[in-house]
């Protein structure tokens, strides 16, 4: 049995595309496309179905050393607005453990260069059986420290 | 770009002062590049070039309005260094290299029909 814990986090993944966000969004959209680029390069994907629509369901399963073990990615599409956002809740499990369940927002947006994509996650990653336990405990209190060392009272560079 | 090793990018980042206090400034909310350059005996070059290592490193995201670019804080901040949020990181990075790859071979093959 894991120790139980939970670990919230939000990221951001932000990149100019140079294509039109049709063809962008067309990428997440069918399935055809999607697997050409979503899943492991290595090829170690079994299965990819996609339902894209308000509700829809997205499953996708599969196996490598990489991977950690045997995975699966279950989402369920909450909001999507053509060629602009896309918002969905996922889980995922590894050998049978639920690790992590997110919202993921993606929105696109149109620029001189194509398109704008912009993805935010928030997640919660439970019982810590996502990590690779290279991360030592005192690396996580140094961090801590020096993000209490950003307080705008610190450095008085604000007026 | 996934960065190679994702921790000595961000405490890179951070080793600067002036790096720094523009975090802190942010902490308090959007800023424009101007904004940021006031306290800062500094041109607005300087400040950018700045900015471009907190962006790298995942700090610092900039907006898109056309009118104006406002900077701010990256809600990842310091989480960024843990694991599991740098290999989601990197899977997505990833992702979106080969969906550019796939885009441009569409692009070859409609070129050619």
């Amino acid at each position: 049995m894991p120790d139980r814990s939970t670990q919230f986090a939000t990221f951001i993944v932000e990149r100019d595309i140079s294509f039109p966000p049709a063809a962008v969004f067309r990428a997440f959209a069918d399935i055809e496309a999607k697997r050409r680029w979503f899943g492991d390069p290595g090829g170690s994907d079994t299965e990819h179905t996609l339902d894209f629509r308000v509700g829809g369901l997205e499953h996708s399963s599969g196996g490598s050393p990489q991977a950690g073990g045997w995975y699966t990615y279950d989402a369920t599409y909450q909001d999507i607005l053509p060629d602009e956002r896309i918002v969905y809740t996922y889980a995922m499990t590894i050998d049978g453990n639920r690790i992590s369940a997110s919202v993921a927002t993606i929105e696109l947006a149109p620029v001189d260069a194509g398109t704008h994509l912009r993805l935010t996650e928030q997640g919660v990653f439970l019982d810590g059986l996502d990590t690779n336990e290279a991360r030592e405990h005192g690396t996580n209190e140094l961090i801590d420290a020096l993000a209490a060392s950003l307080e705008p009272a610190a450095t008085g560079a604000a007026r | 770009m996934p960065a190679p090793d994702a921790l000595s990018t961000t405490f890179a980042a951070l080793a600067d002062p002036t790096r720094r206090a523009i975090l802190a400034r942010l902490a308090q909310g959007d800023a424009t590049v101007g904004e940021l350059a006031k306290p800062f005996a500094m041109s607005l070059p300087g400040v950018s070039k700045h900015l471009k290592v907190l962006q790298h490193a995942g700090l610092v995201v900039q907006g898109r309005d056309a009118q104006w670019r406002p900077c701010r804080l990256d809600p990842t901040g310091l989480s960024e260094v843990s694991s599991w949020v740098e290999q989601y990181r990197a899977l997505w990075e990833g992702r979106l290299d080969r969906m550019e790859a796939y885009l441009r071979e569409l692009e070859q093959q409609e070129t050619r029909e």
